[in-house]
């Protein structure tokens, strides 16, 4: 299958009083079209930033992006232009990422007022109407503003926003972590059910496992600006290779009381990402860290087919 | 049956009046907590629970809210009018409570340590040096290191500050604890770590708690009992294993269809169809029936009381009792 999109040792680095903060630091991955590619983490960990540097809403501080095979690594505002209308967004807080003086009508259709994609009144209410329909919003809310609506609609408006230009390529950044449960399957559903029709390749960030492995064809786990684990979806909830996905799969809380995990305590909390030393980002917290892990970076490896770890004893610890 | 419960509420009904218009919070809500017992009360933005944890405390804001009826006992000790003299004893001493959100509970301008011990000292006749020790012992106990006792809580990370708050709660060692979403704020490692420093405390000081979630994962983790609340009052309840095991209730279920599980493989969630109902216009009969699949116009009509299916688990639900 073709990649919709790749990126290649992809850095961005903030300057901040202290130093330099490394927000991501290196990655590398592909999404063949029409799949979804997971990345999870936990706050800090460079998820959101990674999100928004592939869409150039944060100019990267090096590396390279490619969308449906060119490079658009550098980009000229006008070409930027275009492409954005390949390449949506969908943000995490349905308060607070709408206009609340909007109307959900105009909300949905700035973006075809923008691209200049409508040539009369009528013509821009079917299309309105059609996306309201899509996205399960009663055509009877045209009219109403942010503040009538729960989190569950809002993020509606949020994804038909994203959807009425007609995009590839969709980042999703936590589109449900502020929502019920409830509501939450709804939108899952809603966003598998368009990736099908749509052939939709979405990039799902998360921090809640048990949605990222629902919804994911491939998971990339981070931590502190680097990727530690990245293989497919299932493989990875079968076998865990590196400390930290270990420990971060076996802490979620799990509904099932008959058959409980040995939860992994790690110590302490996240390192801090600026002027990061050249050792593994993981190594303080780490139950098996010894001085190789303190004096360089582990490569990210195939250690099995499709399966990549970024650990120097991974094969040491998994007798792979 | 006549075994002593140290919370027991019954017939609790709270409402808001705002702008004239009556929202109905908590409507007949019955729970029990017993001595060192560790009971989850799970539900959706909007069902109550905040309002029923408020309401123990004895901090509703009146107006606009007010408590219309019911009873809240603590050691047979009736709290609906109790006098605010007897309420500040009871807070911090007897039942304390941890909120949600650790970023602003706390005070950012004064010491983490001080926060501590002004507990201690409103509860306990100790000299201040006393209580300065008692607050850093405090700090170890939740695994901070006493030498952080200076600081500010700008200077701690979201897990360490709600670590304060739980030392907060517990520097006089209160028989209840309520947890307004302990953890919800932190990320799951944070959270693994903060979950296993509450199991802890109902170990080493058989402290009782009410922990307040929306997530049935850290609920099975923790609780002897759990309490599905909807809509403001309580659907299901009953130990984990009856709820988990032999879900009677249609929203318990549909609570759970709309997870997706990490053990097994599910191509598809199956969400509760339709929204919370607005609390200052609730359906007539079964606050669940407009969202349920199973409704007919019983259910529409006349509102369910919660009846005993097996010994000790509760269900409001006409279908599920086996009376239809």
């Amino acid at each position: 299958m073709e990649n919709l999109v790749s990126v290649r040792n992809l850095k961005k680095y903030f300057n901040t009083k202290e130093g330099q903060l490394h927000a991501v630091d290196g990655v590398n991955f592909d999404i063949p079209t029409g799949t979804t590619l997971g990345v999870v983490g936990e706050s800090g960990c460079g998820k959101s930033t990674l999100g928004r540097v592939v869409l150039h809403l944060l100019e990267k501080t090096d590396g390279q992006i490619f969308f449906d095979g060119k490079d658009i690594s550098d980009v000229t505002p006008k070409e930027l232009h275009e492409l954005r209308r390949q390449m949506q967004i969908i943000f995490q807080d349905p308060f607070s990422s709408i206009d609340p003086r909007m109307s959900v009508s105009q909300l949905i259709g700035e973006p075809l007022k923008i691209y200049k994609l409508v040539k009369s009144k009528e013509e821009y209410n079917k299309r309105v109407k059609e996306i309201m329909d899509i996205v399960g919003l009663a055509s009877r809310l045209e009219n109403s503003y942010p503040h009538e609506l729960d989190g569950g609609r809002r993020q509606r408006i949020g994804i038909g926003r994203a959807l009425i230009l007609n995009p590839r390529f969709i980042v999703c950044d936590e589109p449900v972590s502020a929502l019920d449960v409830s509501i939450q399957a709804q939108i899952l559903n809603l966003m598998q059910d368009l990736q099908q029709e749509r052939k939709l390749t979405y990039i799902f960030i998360t921090h809640n496992l048990s949605v990222v492995k629902h919804i994911s064809n491939d998971i990339m786990v981070m931590y502190l600006g680097t990727a530690v684990e990245k293989s497919e979806s299932k493989e990875l909830f079968k076998h865990q290779y590196h400390p930290y996905t270990k420990a971060l799969i076996s802490a979620i809380p799990r509904i099932d009381i008959d058959h409980k995990m040995e939860r992994i305590l790690l110590k302490g909390e996240l390192a801090s990402p600026i002027n990061p030393p050249d050792a593994c980002r993981f190594a303080p917290r780490c139950n098996y860290a010894c001085d190789v892990c303190r004096q360089s970076m582990p490569p990210l490896e195939e250690v099995t087919p499709g399966h990549f770890v970024a650990c120097h004893r991974v094969r040491e610890l998994n007798d792979l | 049956m006549e075994e002593k419960k140290l919370l027991e509420i019954k017939n609790l009904v709270i409402q808001y009046e705002v702008n004239k218009v009556i929202v109905e919070a908590v409507n007949g809500l019955d729970l029990e907590v017993g001595e060192g017992e560790c009971v989850g009360l799970v539900g959706e933005t909007g069902a109550g629970k905040t309002t029923t944890a408020l309401s123990i405390m004895g901090l509703i804001p009146d107006p606009p809210g007010r408590i219309v009826s019911g009873s809240i006992k603590y050691q047979g000790e009736e709290l609906i009018g109790a006098k605010e003299k007897r309420m500040r004893q009871i807070r911090g001493r007897e039942i304390s409570m941890i909120f949600q959100d650790p970023m602003t509970s706390l005070n950012p301008v004064l010491k983490v340590g001080d926060q501590i011990m002004e507990v201690i000292l409103l509860h306990e006749k100790l000299s201040k040096a006393d209580a300065t020790r008692k607050a850093q012992e405090m700090l170890e106990m939740v695994g901070i290191p006493a030498n952080r006792y200076e600081e500010y809580p700008h200077q701690f990370s979201g897990g360490m500050k709600q670590r304060v708050m739980i030392a907060c709660a517990l520097a006089c060692n209160p028989h209840l604890l309520i947890a307004d979403e302990p953890t919800t704020a932190l990320d799951v490692t944070i959270q693994a770590q903060v979950l296993e420093l509450i199991a802890g405390l109902k170990e080493n000081f058989n402290t009782a708690m009410l922990l307040i979630t929306h997530d049935l994962g850290v609920v099975a983790e923790v609780c002897d009992r759990v309490a599905v609340m909807y809509a403001g009052s309580i659907v299901e309840r009953g130990t984990i294993r009856d709820v988990y095991k032999n879900t009677l209730h249609p929203y318990t279920e549909g609570l759970f269809g709309s997870l997706p599980n990490l053990d097994e493989d599910t191509d598809r969630l199956k969400p509760i169809a339709g929204m919370m109902p607005d609390p200052s216009d609730l359906p007539k009969g079964c606050a669940f029936s407009p969202r349920c699949p199973k409704a007919t116009d019983r259910c529409r009509e006349e509102r369910p009381q919660a009846a005993e299916a097996t010994p000790g688990h509760f269900v409001a639900c006409f279908h599920a009792a086996g009376e239809d």
